[in-house]
């Protein structure tokens, strides 16, 4: 039996502080966009009126809102699968038997400090249709001209491949975290017993990691979702056309530059949904190893 | 046999570390050119073909960077934002997982249930109606607006709450015992054994506040209230041609505080939250 200390009042206070941030930070402000995603014309303007799911129809029914869905969706699949096999395979790496590994360590986890903002900076430099290095070494390597201000697609791989170097530094510290915890013992008998090395590690170590690999997919999701409006806002502004809008800067654009408050509720409401989603996922699928240490 | 067998080993340690080596200039190298650019005067980072010299105007180029959008007033307002805010988020989040483990009330499965809304609930999802909120309290281009709405965290409580229940049941007994009252408790016990802990949320949260960008962007307005990462958009947008050496400085200086608390960090940031909420 558990003891606990006798107060009765002290608890409520304890957690009272929390609790009322986050109702009135958090929760009463997603009720109001709840509220105001069923209004039109209210939220900046003088008349509101009711219009049910109306938002919700136009967002369903236009075709700029399903591109940047569909958009969002392939940036953040190859922005997490991407990151997530190079860190994996940095964090094998790190993980052998190896000296300065403090070091090396190191080296490779600081893009951890990094914020969205500045990873978009540092790849529209290196891309540069002008003067960037990896335009130059495209065009005497392979031919290619590039210029991400006019070709679209470019400048999708470049705002993917920035959101998957920024999370490098996050999925190596957890996946080496993770490798840590094979146990010793197992990898060495089935050394013993003659596997290779390629054997260990797909029928030992990912199994063995697998919750974290999980973990990670769920959180390097949630981050190309919800994190990297910064640094499309400022490698690309969504462009060239709409070719780099991913939702959280269209909400923005909506909200802030088009003052349609009913329409960016209705997408803030969606961006809910996603997040319950994938919240439901991590808890259903990875229960048991995402929270079972500690 | 025994020779090429030492010999293979030899050359497969080699390979390791030449592959471990070339991993990490790829992590590092757009780093890397950045710290070039950075050094060079405007003619310089249109060099082509581009090459890996620097320059000798790194002077020149970080007290501009520095200077034309004042960065030193936005990273002190950064600073102000991601250290109050860490250091109210730390506490709140102890205060509460010291009452869910230690007390037994009728609220207490609901109020840590609670405290997962902050992970359902980010900015984007209630980016609108906060902004209101904001303008309702007339706390709009200020400290307030920048730091209340993420006071609550559900990491840091969550981290509290495992490593309080790990606490050995004989500590809280003997505690009760002796009639030590449960605040003392929290300050001459469990705070010391929780640094670890408050050393890795510090972090966490640090590296988080530091690098916030769209709600900083959308709930300040004068330019002595915006943040550092909104400098880095200005100095994007000033001129008519991207000044590269100068927004590489920039980048750099920004990036500075969150990498020394980093360093500094890394090894509690591994042990007290990496092993405990990744496992």
């Amino acid at each position: 039996m558990k003891s606990y200390f006798p107060e009765k009042i002290l608890p409520y206070l304890l957690v009272a502080p929390s609790i009322i941030i986050i109702i009135v930070f958090l929760v009463y402000p997603f009720g109001q966009a709840i509220w105001g995603s069923l209004l039109r014309g209210g939220v900046w303007g003088a008349t509101t009126r009711f219009v049910g799911i109306r938002n919700y129809v136009e967002l369903f029914t236009s075709p700029d809102y399903l591109w940047t869905l569909g958009r969002t969706f392939v940036f953040a699949t190859f922005a997490t699968l991407g990151g997530m096999a190079f860190s994996l395979g940095l964090a094998v790496l790190l993980n052998q038997k190896i000296k300065g590994r403090i070091f090396f360590r190191t080296a490779v986890i600081w893009p951890y400090a990094l914020s969205p903002v500045i990873a978009g900076v540092l790849w529209a430099l290196l891309f540069d249709p002008s003067s960037g290095l990896f335009t130059y070494l495209a065009n005497v390597l392979f031919g290619m001209e590039l210029n991400w201000r006019t070709n679209g697609t470019l400048a999708f791989v470049i705002i993917t491949v920035a959101a998957a170097w920024k999370n490098i530094g996050y999925n190596v510290v957890f996946f080496l975290a993770g490798l840590q915890n094979v146990p010793q013992q197992v990898l060495e008998s089935a050394e013993v017993d003659g596997a290779s090395s390629f054997q260990r590690f797909w029928r030992i170590s990912i199994p063995l990691i697998s919750p974290t690999i999980f973990f990670l997919l769920i959180m390097n999701y949630l981050y190309a979702f919800f994190r990297t409006f910064g640094l499309v806002d400022v490698a690309t502004q969504g462009g060239p056309g709409k070719s780099t809008e991913i939702l959280t800067y269209k909400l923005y654009q909506d909200a802030f530059v088009f003052f349609d408050g009913g329409s960016a509720n209705a997408q803030s409401v969606l961006l809910f949904v996603f997040i319950v989603g994938f919240t439901y996922l991590q808890f259903r699928y990875a229960q048991r190893g995402v929270f079972y240490g500690g | 046999m025994g020779v090429s067998r030492a010999k293979w080993q030899l050359f497969k340690r080699f390979a390791l570390y030449v592959t471990i080596v070339v991993a990490i200039i790829i992590v590092c190298f757009p780093l890397i050119y950045a710290l070039v650019m950075s050094t060079r005067d405007l003619q310089g980072t249109f060099r082509y073909p581009p090459d890996l010299m620097p320059g000798n105007s790194i002077l020149s180029t970080y007290s501009q960077a520095w200077n034309t959008v004042n960065l030193g007033r936005l990273m002190l307002n950064s600073g102000i934002v991601a250290v109050t805010t860490s250091i109210v988020k730390i506490t709140l989040a102890m205060l509460a997982a010291f009452a869910i483990v230690f007390f037994d009330f009728k609220w207490k499965n609901i109020a840590f249930g609670a405290t997962f809304l902050t992970q359902l609930l980010p900015v984007p999802v209630k980016i609108v109606p906060t902004f209101e909120l904001m303008k309702t309290f007339g706390w709009v281009d200020s400290y307030y607006a920048l730091t209340f709405p993420y006071f609550a965290t559900a990491t840091g409580t969550f981290l509290f709450r495992q490593f309080f229940m790990s606490v050995p049941e004989d500590l809280v007994d003997a505690a009760r015992v002796d009639g030590c009252r449960p605040m003392k408790f929290l300050k001459d016990i469990l705070i010391p054994l929780s640094w670890n802990n408050i050393g890795a949320l510090f972090l966490v949260e640090f590296v988080y506040m530091w690098n916030r960008y769209l709600w900083p962007l959308v709930v300040t307005e004068s330019e002595s209230m915006r943040v550092s990462q909104i400098g880095i958009k200005m100095l994007m947008t000033t001129g008519s041609i991207n000044k590269w050496n100068i927004i590489m400085a920039g980048a750099i200086i920004v990036l500075l505080p969150p990498l020394v608390v980093l360093l500094f960090l890394q090894k509690t940031f591994i042990e007290g939250f990496v092993m405990r909420t990744g496992k």
